[in-house]
Formats: structure tokens, sequence, C-alpha cells
């Protein structure tokens, strides 16, 4: 056999004063980096098979483990990056697409991180949340009626309306924040729970994806948003009056042009139970859909849709942000849509080729910012609400996001995050020791949905808290009143392009 | 006022549109508002001495009126005020309006000399008809509704045309374009621009004034408030902190807002959601000022159904941040605070007089012994209406979803 | 009485359990001088049963009618009146197994380091939480009291009405 080019990414410093060859780290790993040798009882660390989990590293009762990214083992070589060798060496081994997990890490602009935000004063008062009344209720759908009222009262007796529009459905939402989509099948069945019942807990919504919807968590439904992706799994009548909402995917932001896959091994009964395919088969999610071939062809889905829900669901569309997004999202609009999701370059996902995940797509901050003021300029922004999805890392990004003209935000990597995901990148290999995107019921045990619900509900309570703190600082008190409101952005060190992009002014620059 | 006492920047003349709409300036300052629901006329002397007892709230920076039923004799045609910095621009404003319109008559708007009002542009008056080449639609225009259908036609002309001029023609600015009203400001104190004016000569039935504390030194006699459109007149004091939400709202109606000042972006707003769209007067506040959600829930049913949905279409519409404004129309007189009532407001009715100010003290100096005075709670309008005979009396002061306590 | 509860269907089998019990009844009570000084002396009361993916850790019960009290020969087995935990008094045990042989479960274990005792659970008396479920990384072992149908005294949060 030939030499093996491949070398380890990690180093595992385990610090002998300190390890009690306790074995949990032997134990948990699931890629059987540690082994215990009785005859020695010292444990040995294998670090060619490390993925940088961290889990063991977590574990240890000690703190006797560190975990470290092999740093430049080659001649430094600013073109010839050890990233770009160490996939050279992988593909000569294996000569296949390479996989990736979770969202690009590519160094590519961040602009949320050149963007500020505005505070208030002297002309205008600061609000304190804590002490008074500071709105983030959001509602999306479409919102383009003519309201026609009936005035029912005599003027003595005193003031009275009837209203006489009904107003099309609405998904009403405590915060501004949803959870992205994310499918049984990519993740397990515990963080979906976790999801669901966060959702529930806060008043706010998650998304199955395209895996379908499982039967165990139909008693969360009122805050489930379901998905129909091109693989159409688990779609049928009753799934679809179930939810609360229907977003047809067309794209996803880490893999535009391409659909999901999931490989036969991870098809379990259950799985195959709720996506509605035959058990071990491979779950592909064919790139395009394969009858929305045009614009046409999307606005006759959406009105089907609509139809077999009665037309008391919002049913909306889900896009990655490539080059044209705006003219694509003008379209998506003007077929019926009732919302628009958006998901940027760096977006999540279980899996997806690397070259795909890291150079296709835009940024979402470019993409919500042309996105909305082209539907302002047609007079149209108000048929559809605007989800944005691609790395919503902290509040701050959702306050800059909803200034930028979003109506909400979806996060994915961030609740991961939150459940104890460490963007270890290797989700496609279905061994996440976290319990995450893994159906290995051994390792599934670990993500306890107890747990889960309580830090989600956290992460979205904090968040929140966060938000009206912002709001207030910047003297508004209801968060309707910052969507689209670019003046309260400022950009610093970007160029004249970028900040006629988004529409803003630069740092320094009054009113 | 030396403007080029920082060498920093190039000197430059400040009085001048394109200066003023680089920068935006919130709005200090002080509000007036006298009506007489009967449509008695009376002279602006009485604002003038009402709104000269705020001096204090304003630095001298800007003052204005806006005064409704002044011109009896042109009760059906078109006021236009307009400003102009030079000579050249009048010719061209009088070559676009003579195409447009048929000019009745024109002249300089009568003024006299104030110290404390210094450099006026040219000031003028235009009494205007549509004119017979005005886009007429195929229905005819017979019976109500085709009256009311081109009386809207008309009325769009007329802000189509204001707003090609205020920004086609550089130092050409028209300051109101209603009917039966005119709206006279500048830079000074306002009782100084009431005399400037010679305000008191007028009688009108709807008077609101406004003095201005600007953050910086910008004198740009355009840019004293009311702001007007039609025969809209909105005085401010406040700084809308929503005012990138809603200019974004009222662009994808079409209205334009070039003035970087948030009067603007209301007057739009009032155009759109009153006339245009014919939301009823009683509802406004419940855009504008919307109620929180915690109050929507304890309301009865049905009014709490009409206050959602009003708000969650017209989220946009809404103004946050302290803001207390009058806004004039020939029917009525609308007053409103924030709903957090970060400004101050009080209103007294005396028989048929409505007064609102943005303190007691010029209310009781014009008015000595009113029937009733009290503070609007936020979000609570004060609107006076126009009596027509055989109609009953107008309403009460503020829409009853709130009841104000009078006498208070 | 509070007892520990057991979620079987969230147990890791990682054993950190196993190794706080250890750290608890070791002399030094620090963990890496009770494991590199004195491992050989201190045993677990708590025990991880595990077959395939399936694991759970188990310890004494304090049953309300404890068959080790009955069988104990010399009186080392107590159950207080007032707590109902169940204790070994190490002075008295004589290591004759009469315990170990009728308990069902069978969490009583010889502790063969010194003199002969039986070593069980003590349900951490000087602690508010039992080690073994203040330090389960996932939440497997419950400490409380069954009440109106649900478990009371288990860890609280923002969230729990």
């Amino acid at each position: 056999m030939a030499l093996k080019l491949t070398e380890s990414e990690f180093e595992i410093e385990r610090d002998p004063d300190k390890c009690i060859s306790c074995q949990v780290c032997v134990r948990q790993c699931s890629n059987d980096v540690h082994d215990f040798d009785s005859d020695d009882d010292i444990i040995i660390s294998d670090s060619q098979k490390c993925v940088g989990c961290h889990r063991c590293e977590s574990m240890c009762p000690t703190g006797a483990l560190k975990i470290k990214e092999r740093e430049a083992q080659f001649k430094t070589n600013a073109n010839w990056s050890a990233h770009h060798l160490h996939n050279l060496y992988k593909q000569a081994d294996a000569g296949g697409v390479m996989l990736t997990g979770m969202g690009s890490d590519k160094p590519y602009p961040i602009y949320w991180d050149h963007i500020l935000f505005n505070a208030s004063q002297v002309t205008n008062p600061s609000i304190d949340p804590l002490r008074e009344p500071m709105e983030i209720k959001t509602f999306i759908g479409k919102k383009s009626q003519e309201l026609k009222f009936d005035n029912t009262g005599e003027e003595e007796k005193g003031f009275s309306i009837k209203l006489n529009t009904r107003l099309s459905p609405q998904l009403e939402l405590s915060t501004p924040i949803m959870f992205s989509a994310m499918s049984y099948g990519s993740i397990s069945f515990n963080a979906c729970r976790s999801l669901a019942a966060a959702s529930s807990g806060f008043g706010t919504y998650y998304n199955t994806g395209e895996g379908g919807l499982h039967r165990d968590l139909y008693k969360y439904a009122g805050n489930t948003i379901v998905q129909v992706a091109s693989g159409r799994f688990g779609v049928d009548a009753d799934y679809l009056n179930r939810g609360a909402a229907v977003e047809i995917k067309i794209g996803q932001g880490a893999k535009p042009g391409i659909g999901g896959h999931l490989p036969g091994e991870k098809v379990t009964r259950d799985i195959s139970n709720t996506r509605m395919i035959p058990q071990g088969t491979d779950a592909i999610s064919p790139a395009p859909h394969h009858d929305i071939y045009s614009i046409e062809d999307l606005s006759q889905l959406i009105h089907a849709l609509k139809e077999a829900t009665r037309w008391k669901k919002p049913v909306g569309v889900k896009v990655s942000a490539v080059h044209n997004i705006a003219p694509i999202a003008s379209g998506i609009v003007r077929a019926g849509a009732d919302f628009v999701t958006i998901d940027g370059l760096r977006g999540g996902t279980g899996a997806a080729p690397q070259a795909i995940r890291d150079n296709v797509g835009i940024p979402i901050e470019l993409a919500v910012a042309s996105v909305d003021e082209r539907l302002r300029e047609e007079g149209i922004r108000h048929r559809a609400s605007i989800l944005i999805a691609g790395s919503i890392r902290s509040s701050s990004d959702v306050i800059k996001a909803i200034a930028l003209g979003a109506d909400a935000v979806y996060i994915g990597t961030a609740a991961l995050i939150v459940m104890g995901c460490h963007l270890c990148q290797k989700c496609y290999t279905g061994k996440c020791n976290w319990g995450i995107a893994t159906q290995d019921p051994y390792l599934t045990k670990r993500l306890n949905p107890e747990i889960g619900t309580r830090r989600l509900l956290n992460l979205l309570r904090a968040w929140s808290l966060e938000i009206k703190e912002m709001l207030g600082g910047a003297g508004i008190n209801a968060i309707e009143s910052l969507r689209g409101n670019r003046e309260h952005l400022r950009g610093v060190s970007i160029s004249d392009r970028e900040l006629s992009i988004l529409g803003i002014k630069h740092a320094g620059e009054p009113w | 006022m030396d403007s080029c006492k920082t060498q920093l920047y190039k000197c430059e003349p400040k009085n001048t549109q394109e200066y003023f709409s680089r920068f935006r300036i919130p709005s200090g300052c002080a509000i007036f508002g006298i009506m007489d629901e009967a449509g008695t006329a009376f002279s602006g002397s009485s604002v003038i001495d009402g709104i000269s007892l705020m001096r204090e709230r304003s630095n001298g920076l800007g003052g204005g009126f806006a005064a409704y039923g002044i011109y009896p004799q042109y009760e059906d045609d078109w006021a236009f005020h307009i400003l102009y910095d030079d000579k050249e621009a009048k010719s061209q404003a009088e070559d676009e309006l003579g195409k447009s319109f048929k000019v009745l008559f024109s002249e300089e708007i009568p003024t006299r000399k104030v110290i404390g009002v210094e450099d006026p542009p040219i000031l003028y008056r235009y009494f205007l008809k549509s004119a017979s080449s005005l886009p007429s639609r195929k229905d005819n225009v017979n019976g109500a509704d085709g009256e009311a259908r081109s009386r809207t036609r008309e009325e769009d002309y007329i802000v189509d045309f204001v707003m090609r001029v205020n920004r086609g023609i550089t130092g050409a600015y028209i300051i109101s374009s209603g009917k039966n009203m005119g709206i006279f400001k500048g830079v000074g104190y306002p009782e100084d621009i009431g005399n400037f004016f010679r305000l008191e000569q007028y009688r009108g039935h709807l008077w609101t004034s406004h003095g201005r504390f600007p953050t910086n030194s910008v004198g740009w006699w355009g840019g004293a408030h009311p702001f007007g459109l039609l025969d809209w007149s909105v005085v401010h004091n406040g700084e809308i902190s929503s005012y990138g939400t809603n200019k974004r709202f009222v662009s994808g109606f079409g209205y334009e807002c070039t003035l970087s000042t948030d009067t603007e972006v209301i007057t739009y707003l009032f155009d759109l959601i009153a006339r245009k769209q014919k939301v009823d007067l009683e509802l406004i506040h419940m855009i504008l000022a919307a109620p929180l959600w915690d109050e929507i829930e304890r309301m009865p049913e049905d009014i709490k159904q009409a206050a959602r949905a009003l708000r969650i279409l017209y989220g946009s519409a809404l103004l946050n941040g302290p803001f207390s404004i009058i806004v004039g129309s020939n029917e009525f007189m609308y007053a409103l605070n924030d709903r957090i009532k970060l400004r101050p407001m009080t209103a007294a009715r005396k028989d048929d007089r409505l007064y609102v100010a943005s303190e007691e003290a010029p209310l009781r100096l014009v008015c000595p012994s009113p029937d009733y005075v009290w503070r609007p709670g936020g979000g609570e309008p004060v609107i006076g209406r126009i009596k027509r005979a055989g109609k009953k009396e107008g309403h009460k002061a503020g829409a009853a979803v709130k009841q104000q306590d009078k006498g208070k | 009485m509070k007892r520990i509860y057991i979620n079987e269907e969230y147990c890791l089998g990682c054993r950190l359990c196993e190794i706080y019990c250890q750290v608890k009844h070791s002399k030094s009570k620090k963990m890496i001088k009770a494991f590199k000084k004195e491992l050989s002396d201190v045993l677990p009361r708590v025990l991880v049963e595990e077959i395939g993916y399936n694991s759970f850790a188990i310890q004494c019960r304090h049953c309300a009618d404890a068959p080790c009290v009955d069988a104990c020969i010399s009186g080392a087995m107590v159950k207080n009146e007032n707590t109902g935990v169940v204790t070994c008094d190490e002075e008295k045990c004589v290591g004759c197994w009469s315990c170990i042989m009728v308990c069902p479960y069978g969490v009583i274990k010889r502790d063969l380091s010194s003199r002969k005792i039986a070593s069980k659970c003590d349900l951490c008396e000087d602690e508010d939480i039992p080690v073994c479920v203040k330090n389960c990384p996932n939440e497997a072992l419950k400490f409380g009291e069954i009440k109106d149908g649900g478990l009371t005294g288990s860890k609280k949060d923002v969230w729990s009405k």
C-alpha cells in the first residue's frame, strides 16, 4: 500500500500529571482516538483520527486534555496554504468529491463586523427596556390588503369599529428569531425535539427542513414551518395542513444549485417512515424541483400549496443568495409568496461539497440590502416578508439585519452551537460526538432534549433582551420602526461601493 | 452669525435648499394651534401672541404659520406660496406654472421690515386654476363618484407638480399648495416672522404656528415649519427615530423625501393614509402612535381586531421617537403625541374654539378662562372639525378608545 | 423522602458518576490526588450497567423496607427514621456479606482495602445534592421527591412553572 500523504490536523496534548486514566475520553470518542493500555496503565492517543470536536476535552474531569490545531507543519507559503495541501493529499487518496459540513470558514469579508449601530442622545431620549415597554413582536406574512371598516358606534355611546377585511394569514413571533431548517436525518431526533420544544416554549417557530415531520413532534405542530423540498420527502396533505406555514425550498446558502444527500446508512426505520422512502436507500434531493423550471411554475406550486392548505397558512419560498438575488426575489414575490427566505454564503449544512460551500453564493448582508431596496423600488415590499439566514452569530447581527430590511432571522449554526456543536465540520460522517448530527443511538443519547431545550430557550431569551437594550438605546420602542431603517447604521472600513450596495452612510457622517 | 468662523470647511452659502438637505435636523421647539369649529375667521394676532410667549423654546432659526380660510375670494382655486433664491428660479418656475395652470392672479407676498428677519428670499403667491390640458380619463365626470375621482386625480397631479418643481428647479421651493390657505415661514423667531408677513391683517378659522430650535446653523427659509402639501400643514416638535423606516415606506408609494427633516415624512404619511387610502381620521392614531400589544389584548374584541390589523399592516408607518404634531387641513385640526408621551402638549376648549400648544401658558394668555383644559395622553389625538349645518356637534376631543379626563 | 431517580434514556456510559463518587469518599477529596495516590483504597458506591448502547447508573435504592437492614447481623445497617437514608456503620460492620446476598439490586460491594466492610451509597448526606447527580454531564440522574405526578426538588430553571 502506498505511503499515506494525509497528516493529522490536530494535536492532542495530555498532561500526565493530571490524567487519572478514568477512560472517559476512551469511551466518549466515536473516532477511536484514545486507547487504554492496561499493562502500563496509561492512555495513548492517535491524533491522526482526531477531528477536533473537543468532546474528550470537555468531558475530562481533571482538564488533562488539550486539543490544538496543528500549526504550520509545512514551510510557510501564503499561496499554497496547509489547507490546500491537505485537500490535495486527501483527493489523491480517495479520488472523490470532498465533503464538508457546517458553513464556510473562508475569510470572506463579514459585513456585520463593518456595520455599527446608533444610539440616541440629547435630541431624542433613549429608552430603558427594563422599565418601559419595548416591543419586539413580529408578524410574518403578506401585508398588502386595503382595510375596510364599519363604523358601528354612535358618537355618544363611544367609539366602536368593526374590521371588514380578513388579513392574509400571519405568523406571530414573540421575537424576530426563528430556528433554521435542519432536517431530521441530518440531525438527530433529540436535536429536532429540542428545537421544537424551545420554539413552542418561547413563542417562535422552527423549520422541519426536508426531513418531513416526525409523529412525535406533532404536538409542536403549531410552531412548525414545514418545508417542501425538491425531494418532497414526507410531503402529503396531512403534513401541509399540520404545520403553521409552508416553505418551498429551492436552494440553501451552503450549496446553491445542488440538492441534499443523506446516505443510505443513515436512513433508519424511523427516518424511512418520516421521509416516506424505503429504508436503507439514499435520500437524494434533486438539484431543481423537477416541476419548477421557471418562475410561472413556481407560481403554480405556490397556489397549489395554498389550495391544499385552504389559504389558511402563509406559503413562502427559500432561495440561496446568488448574484441575481434581487430580481429573483422580486419574481418570487410577484409569484404570490407570502415570505421569501434568503440563505447566504455562510449558511450551514450537514453535508456539502467543499468546493461549492466555499465558493458559491454571496454574503447575506449584501443580499438582504439589495433585495429590500429592489422590492421597495418596485413598490412590492409589503407583499411579502423577508427572512434571512446564513451565519447570524449574535443579537447585534440580528439588529443590523433588521435595520437593513429583514423582517426576521433564522438561526441554524448558532442553535447547534448552543446544543454543544464545536464546528469540527464532520457532520457528514454521522459520528457527531455531541449527539447532534448523527443517528447512532449510542451517540444520540448524548443530547438530552431537556438540556437542549433549556439552552435554546436561554439563547432566545438572552438575545431578545439584548435586542431590546439596543433598540432602547436608539430611542425606538417597537421593532417595526427599525425595519429598513438604514439611517441607524453606519459602515466602517469598507469601500464606497460596498456602502452604496448596503445603502448606508459611513461612520462620521451625520443624517 | 458668521458662517465662516471655522476654517475647516470652505465657506459656502448655507441658506440654500441644497445645503439644507444634506443635514438631518432634529426639531426642538414650540407649537401652537387655534381652530374655530364654527368656521368663524379671526385675526392672526392671537396666534402670534401665543407663540411669542414660548420664545425660550426657539433659537431664532426658524418660525412659521399656517392659516386656513384666508383667501375667501379665491376659495376654489389653488393658492401657491413660492419662495425663490433669485429671479432666474422665479422665471423658470413661472414657466412651469404657465404650462399646467391658468394663473388668475400673482403678487409678491406683502411684508414689512422687521429687525431679526434678515435677507428674505423672493416671496410670491399665485392663485391658479387647473388648465384644461390636465390629463382627463375616459370615464365621465358625472355623479359624486366621478367627481371624487377627478378631484383625487387633480390632487395627485398637484402633488406631482410640487415635487417636480421642488426637486427640479434649483432655487425655487413651493411652500404651500392648498386652496384657501397659505403657509408663511422663514428664518427668525416666529413672532418676528408673523410681524414680517403682517399676519395680524389676515383672518382665518384655523391657525397653526411653530418655532424652531435646530441643532446646526442652517438658515434656509424653506426649512422652517410648517411643512405643507396640498392643504396639509404639519408643525412638529420632536425627532422621529423611525424616520428611515417611514421614509422607505412612503417612497414605495411615490413620495420622495428630499428635505431630510422628519416633518416632511409625517406630511406624506398623512397624505397617503388619510387622503389616498381614505383611512378614517378616528383611526389614524392607531397607526401613527399605535397602542402597545398589551393594551390591544385588553381591548373589546371588535376594536382589538381592528387595532391589530392596523398595526400589522401599517407597522412601517408607526412614528417612533418623541413627537407632538399639529396637522392642519381645510376640514380639521389634528394634534397627536407619541405613544409614550415624550413631548409636552396641552389642549383647551372654549365655546367653538379649540386650542392646542406645547405649554399651558400661551393657552391661558390667548383664552383666559377656557371651559376645560387637559393634557392628552400618549397616542391620544385631539381633533377639531368644522361643524356643518345640520350635522351633530363635532367630536369631543380625542377618539374615545382612551377617555381623557376633562377640566383637569 | 428525596431519592435518586434514573433516566436511562440519557446515560452516556461515561462513568463520571463513579469517578465523582470515588473522590467524595476518598481521604483527600481531591480528584487527582485521590486517583494517583489512593485509587486502590477507594470504591465507587454507584455502578454503571451497560449492554450495547444502553446503560444506566444504579446505586442503593434506600428501600422503604430494606432487606439489608433485616439481614445485618451486627446492626451496622441502619435506616434513619427521619431522613430514610440507609447507612452502614463501618465501626460495627463485621464483613459477613449477608447484606450483599439479600440486596435485590446488587448495589453493595465488598471493601477489602483495610478491614472487611460493606460499601454502599450513603446519599451524600452532607451535600445538598449527591455528587453523582450533580456531576452527571447529561442529567441522567435526578434527585427529588415524586409529588403530584412530577419530580420536585430537581433542577429548577427560569422556565419551570
